[in-house]
């Protein structure tokens, strides 16, 4: 049993950015733990993390990929009784100031997703291609699960001890697990809100993957979508505190 | 004798089950090689046996098409195929169809077993880096008699 909160990051040849991403989490969350999941570095990411008070760090011995490197520090969350955690990238994206939001809405759900996009997040640029592959997911999501989520892929998210058992297991390795994650956890009765975050522009490093790259990631999230529908009947989906209601206020009347 | 004769025995027109001296000869060659390749493997024990069971079996039966060429006209003749080296292709293609599914499964599951071991691997290095750091310091702490580290003889000189 672990009454403190737990800050998970993931880190890929982010010494860059990472002490910085550190130090504001330090100043503005003084009381939280983290964990540094060091995903096979090639860079010092290992020690620049290390170097930072308070941080545990996890060293992967070899590159595994984002999915991986999370679970392991859902693993690790478990072990050391953690009740609450906090999925924040290392390149100085996600503002920890917005950490304490996302743990709030853990009071009525199970996940919670830092969302780019909707009221009162910050405008997020994305590219036409991107956009267009976001809404193609968004829409598969739609069709399988019910629901309509604003921003599938962020990876600014907050799990509660439950989520954090299911997901030390089961959380899929490859890359845009993301995606993938919101459906697995939708059939398995998880309750998901989205809450609306400011999101910094990258502060250094190199997105994660290139065009080509991405192109066949988005297929192959959108196949591995489908193949796991027809995997597992659909739990009846959860209470969502954070619906739209527009779509029930603009019912046209029947007569014109 | 040329080559012409050599592929005789794929020739539709030549008269059902003839092989040339020289096409027996080589095709048995063959599969006497593949099977003393897979006993060799297996005797080095660079094959697991499964695996082992699987070649053996297919070295056998190139070993007996070898001997009877006949067999195959039989089985194409019983499975209503007009021209016999398509039944020896189709069922190749299908063997190694089926095979390379299999792998494809045991890559996977090999995968997954790898990168669970090297997460755990990652959990433990960091416990086992904690409880080294605790206990020097227990050595050189105001209760440091008492502790039963003291008789733990650190390879590093600093406390």
């Amino acid at each position: 049993m672990n009454a403190k909160d737990l800050v998970i990051i993931p880190a890929f040849n982010e010494s860059e950015t990472l002490p910085s991403v550190l130090a504001d989490l330090r100043r503005v969350l003084p009381g939280i733990d983290v964990v540094v999941v060091d995903d096979g570095s090639s860079d010092d990411t290992a020690r620049v993390a290390a170097a930072s008070p308070g941080v545990t760090v996890l060293r992967l011995p070899f590159n595994l990929g984002i999915g991986s490197a999370l679970r392991t520090g859902f693993r690790y969350a478990v072990a050391e009784g953690y009740q609450r955690a906090v999925q924040l990238d290392a390149d100085g994206q996600h503002d920890p100031g917005e950490v304490p939001r996302l743990l709030e809405a853990l009071d009525g759900a199970d996940l919670v997703v830092g969302s780019r996009f909707g009221r009162g997040a910050t405008t997020y640029e994305v590219g036409h291609t991107r956009r267009g592959a976001m809404r193609v997911l968004q829409l598969a999501l739609h069709l399988l699960t019910g629901r309509r989520f604003s921003d599938t892929s962020s990876g600014f998210r907050a799990f509660d001890r439950s989520v954090l058992e299911y997901f030390a297991v089961t959380y899929p390795s490859e890359y845009m697990e993301s995606v993938e994650v919101l459906l697995q956890a939708t059939y398995e009765g998880f309750r998901i809100a989205e809450v609306p975050v400011r999101m910094n522009p990258r502060a250094g490093g190199r997105p994660s993957t290139l065009r080509l790259g991405l192109a066949y990631h988005y297929l192959r999230v959108l196949v591995t979508l489908f193949v796991r529908t027809s995997r597992r009947r659909p739990a009846p989906l959860a209470i969502d505190h954070d619906v739209e209601r527009d779509a029930a206020g603009d019912d046209p009347g029947t007569g014109t | 004798m040329n080559a012409a004769t050599l592929l005789a025995v794929a020739d539709p027109s030549t008269e059902v089950g003839s092989v040339t001296p020289r096409a027996h000869l080589f095709v048995a060659l063959a599969a006497v090689g593949v099977l003393a390749f897979i006993v060799r493997l297996v005797r080095r024990h660079g094959l697991r046996t499964k695996y082992s069971l699987l070649w053996i079996t297919v070295g056998a039966a190139l070993a007996t098409l070898a001997v009877f060429p006949d067999l195959l006209t039989v089985v194409s003749e019983l499975l209503g195929i007009y021209y016999p080296p398509a039944t020896l292709l189709l069922l190749a293609v299908g063997f190694l169809f089926l095979v390379v599914v299999h792998f494809s499964w045991e890559m996977s599951r090999s995968e997954e077993r790898v990168r669970v071991l090297a997460e755990e691997l990652a959990l433990l290095r960091e416990r086992t880096e904690r409880t080294n750091d605790t206990e020097p310091a227990a050595h050189t702490g105001p209760a440091g008699h008492t502790e039963p580290a003291v008789h733990t003889e650190s390879a590093d000189p600093t406390e």
